[in-house]
């Protein structure tokens, strides 16, 4: 008390008015303003950086090769080697992921925020889903490795590879994506107002009925786009693949073979391909196609989200 | 026509009561999966590690470095390793993060905003094997081996600068939306009393967001802890490492030894424990990065409830 008496100064009209025009730069706040600036910009700069560098060691080769690029399968000769079997691989494990973890997890979600009591259990639910949406991606690959490659080959899929095929890894990244499509879908189904489903009770309808005719196709934007979202996620993924087996090096691309030796045998995906171009000893491998690998790679990402973004902005429900 | 209404008439025909019961038991079914997937991991992890950790030779737990085809398993070369590739990617990543969280939250116009977040938003979506690539190719040559003279090609180094870029967005993001929580009378009261925008922030709008930043960065931990196609391409030591806290040496961080006995040459057949080993080291990934993430969660919940 005393101190602050002591310390306070007399408040005359002179210095307040002087106090408030605050003439001359501001040294504290200028700095501060200016050093988080400058950290943001950092950050700017570091990612354009980053595009660049792979832009221009991926530019020869996306000029000489154009969409040969693309559709030439792996090979041991860097003049015709592609990414065409990475982005089949990709393609049918994304395939798999929709078939596989959109059902199951929009499901969930319906039960979690439609049916679920608000007791211990559901928040038990929602916790383990929270913790399951942070558990490292190769643990995934490790639960894959432990229970999804038996699976397959218990099933009878196991073929060539002995159930390291691209089945055991849809099941395993649709594993990986499950929680974040739960929590997405929930998010998309808790926005939708109460009164819409108390408007649908109201006339009798019950609670599947509500779901399906007034819920549902008002999250489906959301949810849709969660699912677009989690697509480009499980595409990026590496980490898991490598545990279950993906083929990192060069394999002979089944071109006439079954379409069950083809389900069943060697697989690889767009960023697998990547990470084994770096690790080639010859050096175009490193230093000239895998950046335009991960330019194909960027372009798919970039093309999905963008989707998912237009989805949002085309089908956003306004209440 | 007196007849009186009882609830038998309203509860509708069979049929529609049939088909709730079997629906509702679908959705609860799905509901499950998620439980039954987290005991899938903890029964698959801890079997193997289990068989690990009862016939492994106490004694290879503590040697010269992680060389598990020749049996040694020495894991505090894998902690160390995860320590120091994650702390020095938190020490990258928390200045950038927060820097650019507090500018958009607070200095920059709705216009800037616009644009900024979607930019962050694009560094946030770039797969680790991208940045892995670049700090192999990029970060390694040109920046550890430019300020550090006596750098090899792999370092730890190179693989926590990559991560650091990786999670910076994961900062910048979580804490800019919880600066973005606090209430406008916060602000308003403290431009009130005559304090400029930089005292509000530091001394009014940072420690009410104290909790999202601190959420966002245990997050960020987690994250960096977990990552593994950066540390696995640039930190090298594919095939051992040996027991360093020397970021300019190569290193093998847990996530990085996992992946590496993954894709060796003989596919997950090592000698003795080599496979069992692999388990081991992702069970006590699960664990900590479970720790983690259950601390994060509590500390967003605190954020989130005080709004």
């Amino acid at each position: 008390m005393s101190t602050a008496t002591t310390r306070r100064q007399e408040a005359t009209e002179a210095e307040v008015a002087k106090a408030i025009r605050k003439s001359g730069i501001q040294w504290r706040a200028t700095i501060f303003h200016a050093a988080l600036l400058l950290l943001l910009l950092t950050t700017l700069v570091i990612l354009f950086v980053l595009l660049a560098d792979i832009m221009i060691n991926a530019w020869p080769t996306l000029r000489d090769r154009g969409t040969s690029f693309v559709t030439d399968g792996l090979s041991l000769n860097p003049e015709t080697a592609g990414v065409f079997t990475g982005i089949m691989g990709s393609l049918v494990i994304a395939g798999i992921v929709v078939l596989l973890a959109f059902p199951i997890g929009l499901a969930s979600a319906i039960y979690l925020e439609e049916y679920a009591l608000d007791n211990r259990l559901s928040r038990f639910l929602d916790t383990t889903v929270r913790n399951l949406a942070g558990v490292p991606s190769i643990v995934y690959g490790l639960l894959g490795l432990a229970m999804f490659v038996p699976l397959v080959r218990t099933i009878g899929m196991g073929g060539a590879t002995d159930g390291k095929n691209v089945i055991a890894a849809g099941i395993t990244m649709s594993a990986l994506v499950l929680p974040i499509v739960i929590i997405t879908s929930s998010e998309a189904i808790r926005a939708v107002p109460n009164s819409i489903r108390e408007a649908g009770y109201g006339v009798g309808a019950t609670k599947w009925e509500v779901v399906r005719s007034h819920v549902l196709p008002s999250a489906l934007p959301g949810i849709l786009t969660g699912t677009v979202l989690t697509l480009a996620r499980a595409i990026g993924e590496t980490a898991p693949l490598l545990v279950i087996g993906v083929a990192t090096g060069y394999f002979a691309p089944s071109g006439d073979a079954t379409v069950f030796d083809q389900l069943t045998g060697s697989y690889t995906a767009l960023p697998v391909v990547v990470f084994s171009w770096s690790r080639q000893t010859q050096a175009e491998f490193a230093d000239t196609l895998a950046p335009a690998a991960i330019v194909v790679l960027l372009a798919v990402l970039f093309v999905l989200n963008g989707a998912a973004i237009w989805l949002r902005n085309r089908t956003e429900n306004r209440w | 026509m007196t007849h009186q209404l009882t609830l038998a008439d309203l509860a509708g025909n069979k049929k529609r009561r049939n088909r709730e019961r079997r629906v509702k038991r679908v959705f609860v079914a799905a509901g499950f999966v998620s439980i039954a997937i987290s005991v899938l991991i903890i029964v698959s992890l801890a079997g193997e590690a289990w068989t690990f950790i009862s016939q492994v030779d106490l004694s290879d737990l503590w040697t010269v470095g992680w060389f598990p085809r020749r049996g040694l398993y020495d894991i505090p070369t894998l902690v160390i390793a995860t320590t120091v590739i994650a702390g020095i990617g938190m020490l990258v990543a928390v200045p950038l993060g927060l820097g650019a969280a507090a500018y958009l939250a607070e200095y920059a116009s709705p216009r800037a905003r616009r644009w900024l977040k979607p930019t962050i938003e694009i560094l946030a979506g770039i797969p680790s094997v991208v940045l892995g690539f670049w700090a192999l190719t990029f970060i390694s040559p040109e920046i550890v081996a430019r300020f550090f003279s006596s750098a090899k090609p792999f370092t730890m180094m190179a693989a926590a600068l990559g991560v650091g870029v990786l999670i910076t967005p994961l900062v910048a993001t979580v804490s800019e939306d919880a600066m973005r929580a606090v209430p406008i009378e916060l602000r308003e009261a403290s431009y009130g009393l005559g304090a400029d925008r930089s005292t509000t922030v530091r001394k009014v709008v940072f420690p009410a967001a104290l909790s999202g930043i601190v959420a966002s960065m245990i997050l960020a931990l987690s994250r960096a802890i977990g990552e593994t196609m950066i540390v696995f391409m640039a930190a090298g030591a594919v095939g051992g490492a040996l027991r360093t806290f020397n970021p300019l040496e190569p290193g093998q961080t847990m996530t990085a030894a996992v992946a590496s006995l993954a894709t060796g040459s003989d596919q997950v057949a090592g000698e003795g424990l080599a496979f069992q080993s692999l388990f081991f080291v992702g069970l006590l990934l699960f664990l900590i990065t479970l720790a983690l993430n259950s601390l994060s969660n509590r500390f967003v919940r605190k954020y989130r409830e005080l709004y």
